[in-house]
């Protein structure tokens, strides 16, 4: 038991920061993949609405093992650290219980600013461009960084990893021939890729942002950049895109600062579990 | 028929076959609309694959496919129904003989 927070040991801080680079991971999955099952019923035509719901069930599988796995690091907090971390009130008196938490409690009674999901992931679905858009900047992302994971010195995070990334390979070989398919297509599918892109672009530097948590999990943000961009170039010069212009970046998801798109998801996510707690179904 | 279905521009439709982990040859799975190939192949993945049925696909587009004639049968089939001769079931087949 701490008795003065200020001499937190440098493990429990180390594991304090592991637990949020953990959540941040999830809450990227569930949150696309959440996005992703709203064209469940809705897609174009029945094959791409199979493959954007398989898609989506990857992301929110990946969700539920990081989610597993943050509960399993939370629980194991000293009881200070664990009182401090949450500032949502229903996770607050459930930790004030004395119960351990688990991957539910973590997707259902936090609060959008305990969500550390990226800003970008959390847009809108609009139409096909913004959904394609927004899944291939995010693709290409966890395909070069679930590659570094795998070699996390994190055993769990490694193992995670290891799997996404035959996942995320296909996410990201299939929202590119999108985008070239749109972007190389007609007039109008063209226009509205472009746009699509020019207006999510101010979202995408906080991927790669540098994080010194993710480092230490081998995920260099700063050093990403560059194959990131490269991907990014390459597709986007078939497709007959143009580079978007713009170089200022919206950031703040990493710190439970959100757009007010969250707040809805959220709601939708978590109504059934915040008027009834526990419930099965 | 036909051309209210160009009038809607339906993308085309594409057979697919699969080949299974343990199978020796690809079998017809059904068909789908793609606009391309690639799509085609990325689709059948999605519908036909996603219960591990397979790990190989072909796609080809249904109007290359040309088809017999069903009104043609007895003309086609009939004729080698008597000649049992054509079996090669008089012959001992040594066990090295695999998948006959």
């Amino acid at each position: 038991m701490q008795s003065n927070t200020n001499t937190a040991s440098p493990s429990a801080a180390a594991a304090e920061a592991q637990l949020k680079y953990t959540l941040q991971l999830a809450d990227d999955a569930l949150i696309i993949g959440h996005r992703l099952s709203e064209w469940c019923g809705h897609g174009p035509i029945l094959e791409q609405d199979i493959a954007l719901t398989n898609t989506a069930l990857d992301h929110l599988g990946r969700a539920r093992s990081l989610y597993q796995y943050a509960a399993e690091l939370f629980n194991k907090l000293p009881s200070e650290a664990k009182n401090n971390f949450f500032t949502s009130i229903p996770m607050q008196q459930l930790i004030a219980s004395g119960n351990n938490i688990g991957e539910d409690n973590l997707a259902s009674l936090r609060d959008g600013w305990d969500y550390r999901n990226a800003l970008l992931l959390e847009q809108p679905n609009t139409d096909w461009a913004y959904t394609i858009a927004r899944s291939f900047f995010y693709d290409a992302f966890n395909y070069l960084s679930f590659k570094c994971l795998s070699d996390s010195p994190d055993a769990v995070i490694a193992a995670i990893a290891a799997k996404s990334l035959k996942e995320a390979t296909y996410h990201l070989r299939w929202s590119k021939e999108w985008v070239i398919r749109l972007g190389d297509g007609t007039e109008e599918s063209h226009m509205r890729m472009q746009k699509a892109v020019d207006d999510l672009w101010m979202y995408t530097g906080e991927l790669l942002a540098p994080e010194k948590t993710a480092r230490q999990n081998g995920v260099d943000g700063s050093a990403l950049r560059q194959p990131w961009l490269d991907i990014i170039t390459e597709v986007f010069s078939e497709a007959n895109i143009a580079m978007p212009a713009g170089t200022w970046m919206q950031e703040g998801g990493r710190d439970g600062r959100h757009t007010e798109h969250l707040g809805y998801i959220l709601a939708e996510l978590q109504f059934m579990q915040r008027a009834y707690p526990g419930m099965q179904w | 028929m036909e051309k209210e279905i160009n009038s809607k521009n339906e993308w085309p439709l594409w057979e697919v076959f699969i080949r299974s982990k343990a199978g020796l040859d690809h079998k017809h799975a059904g068909s789908l609309h793609a606009s391309d190939a690639e799509m085609a192949i990325e689709n059948a993945r999605d519908v036909y694959t996603r219960r591990m049925e397979g790990v190989s696909i072909w796609v080809v587009e249904s109007k290359n496919i040309h088809a017999s004639d069903p009104g043609d049968s007895s003309s086609m089939y009939d004729p080698a129904a008597d000649k049992i001769y054509r079996h090669p079931t008089f012959y001992n087949l040594p066990d090295e003989v695999k998948y006959m």
